[in-house]
This record gives structure tokens, C-alpha cells and sequence, in this order.
């Protein structure tokens, strides 16, 4: 069947069968790696991108489903020149990893929450993450890193 | 997971001629946050997925006081959750939609969705069956029944109803229209739900041919709502015992309370027994306390699941206390 998604601002059009998997679709014929294949029940969240500025499990989401959508990976989040994301230099500066397995997913979980809620507390961003496992962490510098980010976002807002 | 073919009409009408008249061979797709799990661990074998998201009759939600909250069935938890009028006049369904978090499964999952998602029960999800027959006997009364029904459980169904939203939408007296080949018909909540007694009959009244399109709320100024459920962990997991009450305080005393249990039976679980002990009294704690020893008062639970007894009849007396203490 033939589709046309929109990823990090490139359109593709390919023939897929339904039964392809998002995740499959991004990572095999789009070539986008950085989405990972976790417990792929849908619990664990690594396989999270945006899809249409939502954050979506695109383990449990079938390509045919994003016909005509926009997809956000985490390769969409870095500038042309390479530049980081404030998420992504938030994970880096507080240390919101270990394996970094969990997070891509993480990320664009978390960019959604930006989004939607620019100066989010503790307790809102532990909520919003709650689709999101970690086993190395114990959470608090992904909290962490979080904040950094939201702080960063917000003092770029004000100089800009 | 198995090959399909995958079709994705724009008419009602056209979605139905698509379904046959038994289950098994063609499925209808919303938001697929069960479905795709189920083909992914072959619970579900469709030959054909009906994706309903592209139908625009089924994706519109409306509110007037005299119509009440019409929800399209393709709407999403998310679009419930950020709905202004929702969120002003329907406070218990906020509270319900909010409790089947994570936000990825509010993104993408539907409310039509939520009410036919399929049952958790371990041995179905396991490719047991609903009634989890193993040698045409039941796996459950002797098995690890932990999860399972405390209510409703003569057998040979022993799963529990696994919506967060059925018990407060039936306390609120809400409907839902199904569409099929012959046309409408409309169904209160309660009895979307049923309690299969063999082999292929499903968990929902609704036939292979027909699809959910509308679940409609009827708009009560005054009742106050609450819905309060108990869960092993915080994030991410489904209610051990859920209750959704709604009632009115007239001169001191409740009128109309409606007392529905979750996740205890094979079905969303009203408690009549909760309701008269609550009529026309005036609101306390032993009151509420006593409404929660009557709803569980009949419970028959298995051999590992004595724990939810308790925990229905706290999840029960904590949501009365809660509406009371509401506003409206």
C-alpha cells in the first residue's frame, strides 16, 4: 500500500505492507536508527516519536497509519549545522542517561510535554514520562534534564 | 504479526459493507493501541483491518445543555482531556480518562476504543480464550486468579471488564449508537457490556457487522461526580478495583446516587445494594463506609483474590466521599 509521510521535514512516498510496523518503517526503509526497538508491547516507550507534534509508541502504530503524517525522530530534533536540541544538551549536561537506550523515546516524550507545558514541575514531568522506562537511571537526572532544558528554552525565548 | 489487507474508507456506510457477519476475519481499526498488540502477539488474526480514523462523522464532539456531550467514538483520550466543556461539565470523565494514562496511549487511543478494548486477563492474552479453557475446562479457579473477577464469577467467564471509562459513563446514564447494516440502534453503556456464557461469544454487545460511532452523555447540572481507583503501581498499569459515583445532595441527603464498580467483574458492575443504602440519607463517613460493605457485601472471590474485596469496598466508600466533597 502506498504512503507518504512527512519525516523530520523530508516527505517520503513508499509501497509498505499493512502489516509494517512504524518503527520498522522508520528504522529499516527510512534508515532512521535512532528510534529503538524496546520491549515492543508497547510498555516501555524507547520507540517513541512525534507524530503530528504527539508522542506516539511507533512499536504499536502501523506505517499505513501515518499515511499523511508528520513524523518527528530524534534525528529531527538537531540543528542543520549539527547543533543539539535543549533536550538533547539537557541529557547531556545532567547526565539523564547511562546505556542511553531509553533515550530517543525520552526525549521526544519529553519534547511533548515542552510543548504543551513550557515550565513544567517535578511531578508533571515524572507524569508525562510515565510511558517511559529507564533501568539505569533511577529517573532523577532524566528529571533533571528535563528542567535544564526547560530553563534553556525559556531564556532562548527571552533573547530572542 | 500475520498479513492483512488494510482499507480505510471515508463513509460509515462503506466501512460496513466491508465487515462481514462473524468475527475473526476482518477487524475495525481506531487508534490500535490494544488491536496492533493483539495481532503482534496473535490474539487477534484479521485477514482485514477497517481503519475507521478517516471518517469524519465518527471524529466530532459536541456539547449543548440540552443534547449533553456527544463523542464521536474515533475521538481521542487526549481530545476528551483538552476539551473545554468536558472538562467544565463532566469533572468524573476527566477523572476516568486522565487514570488511562500514559500520554502516548491518550495520543493515540480512542474513546470508542477504550470501551471495546479487550479484556487483560493473562490467560486470554496468552491465547487461552475469554473463558481461558484449557480441555473445555476453565484455567482460572485454579490458577493464578489474582487479577480476576470478584463479582459476577459463577463462571465460566472470570476476566474483568478492563474500561476506565464504562463505570463512570454508566453512573452518568450515558449511551452508545452502534451503526450496522440495518441502520442505528442505541444502547445504554450497561449493556454494551455482557458476560460471555460460551465458546466465541465476545464481551460486548455488538455485532461483527457493526461499529461504535457515538457514545452520548447526558448533561445533569448539579450530580456530583467522583472515580476512584486502586492500582498496584502509580504509573502505567490498570485499576485492581475502580469506583465511579455520581449523586446529588438535596436539603442534606443524597438523591439518585449511582454506585459502579470496575475491574471486578466480567462487566462494569453497578451496585444497587451501594445505591440504597445511600438514598435520601445524609452524607458521613460511616455512611459512605457502609455503601462499600453493601457493594462488595454479595463478592465471591477465587482462591488468590480475597484482596480486591477489600480494595472494592475502600475504592467505593473513597469515591462517595469524594463526590460529597465536590462542588455542583
Amino acid at each position: 500500500m502506498k504512503i507518504r509521510v512527512k519525516i523530520n521535514g523530508v516527505t517520503r512516498e513508499d509501497d509498505v505492507e499493512p502489516r509494517l510496523l512504524l518503527v520498522h518503517y522508520l528504522r529499516e526503509l527510512a534508515g532512521l536508527t535512532g528510534t529503538h526497538i524496546g520491549c515492543e508491547t508497547s510498555i516501555c516507550g524507547a520507540c517513541t516519536v512525534l507524530m503530528n507534534g504527539a508522542a506516539v509508541k511507533s512499536c504499536t502504530v502501523l506505517a499505513v497509519q501515518a499515511d499523511g503524517s508528520e513524523i518527528t525522530t530524534i534525528e529531527g530534533l538537531s540543528g542543520r549545522n549539527g547543533q543539539l536540541h535543549p533536550l538533547q544538551q539537557g541529557f547531556w549536561e545532567e547526565h539523564g542517561l547511562q546505556c542511553g537506550y531509553c533515550t530517543p523515546g525520552m526525549i521526544l516524550a519529553a519534547h511533548q510535554l515542552l510543548s504543551r507545558n513550557p515550565h513544567p514541575s517535578r511531578a508533571e514531568i515524572r507524569k508525562a514520562l510515565e510511558g517511559n522506562l529507564c533501568r539505569c537511571t533511577g529517573y532523577q537526572h532524566i528529571v533533571k534534564a528535563v528542567e535544564w532544558a526547560a530553563e534553556k528554552v525559556r531564556a532562548q525565548a527571552e533573547h530572542a | 504479526m500475520q498479513a492483512f489487507e488494510y482499507a480505510s474508507p471515508r463513509s460509515l456506510q462503506e466501512a460496513i459493507r466491508l465487515l462481514p457477519a462473524q468475527w475473526g476475519p476482518t477487524d475495525v481499526l481506531a487508534g490500535g493501541t490494544d488491536l496492533v498488540s493483539a495481532m503482534k502477539d496473535g490474539i487477534s488474526t484479521p485477514q482485514r483491518l477497517v481503519n475507521i480514523k478517516q471518517i469524519a462523522e465518527l471524529h466530532r464532539m459536541t456539547f449543548s445543555p440540552r443534547a449533553g456531550l456527544h463523542i464521536g467514538a474515533t475521538v481521542t483520550l487526549r481530545e476528551l482531556l483538552d476539551d473545554g466543556a468536558v472538562q467544565q461539565h463532566y469533572p468524573g470523565l476527566i477523572q476516568a480518562a486522565e487514570a488511562a494514562r500514559s500520554e502516548q496511549l491518550l495520543n493515540m487511543g480512542t474513546v470508542g476504543g477504550e470501551l471495546l478494548q479487550r479484556p487483560r486477563c493473562w490467560y486470554y492474552r496468552n491465547g487461552y480464550g475469554l473463558l481461558a479453557l484449557r480441555d473445555g475446562k476453565s484455567l482460572v479457579p485454579e490458577g493464578e486468579n489474582q487479577y480476576h473477577a470478584i463479582l459476577g464469577n459463577a463462571g465460566p467467564a472470570y476476566f474483568v471488564s478492563p474500561s476506565f471509562l464504562a463505570p463512570i459513563l454508566i453512573a452518568l446514564g450515558a449511551t452508545v449508537q452502534l451503526h450496522g447494516p440495518r441502520g442505528a440502534r442505541s444502547l445504554p453503556v450497561q449493556k454494551l457490556f455482557v458476560t460471555p456464557t460460551r465458546v466465541g461469544q465476545r464481551e460486548h454487545d455488538l455485532a461483527p457487522n457493526e461499529i461504535l460511532t457515538e457514545i452520548r452523555v447526558p448533561y445533569r447540572p448539579g450530580v456530583r461526580t467522583a472515580v476512584y481507583e486502586i492500582r498496584e503501581k502509580e504509573a502505567l498499569d490498570w485499576p485492581l478495583a475502580m469506583a465511579a459515583v455520581a449523586l446529588r445532595q438535596e436539603g442534606g441527603v443524597l438523591r439518585d446516587p449511582r454506585v459502579v464498580l470496575g475491574q471486578v467483574a466480567p462487566v462494569p458492575w453497578p451496585s444497587p445494594e451501594a445505591e440504597r443504602t445511600l438514598t435520601g440519607k445524609k452524607p458521613s463517613e460511616d455512611l459512605a463506609d457502609a455503601a462499600g460493605r453493601a457493594a462488595v457485601a454479595q463478592a465471591t472471590p477465587l482462591s488468590k483474590n480475597g484482596y480486591k474485596v477489600q480494595l472494592a469496598r475502600i475504592a467505593v466508600k473513597r469515591a462517595i466521599l469524594s463526590a460529597v466533597q465536590q462542588g455542583g
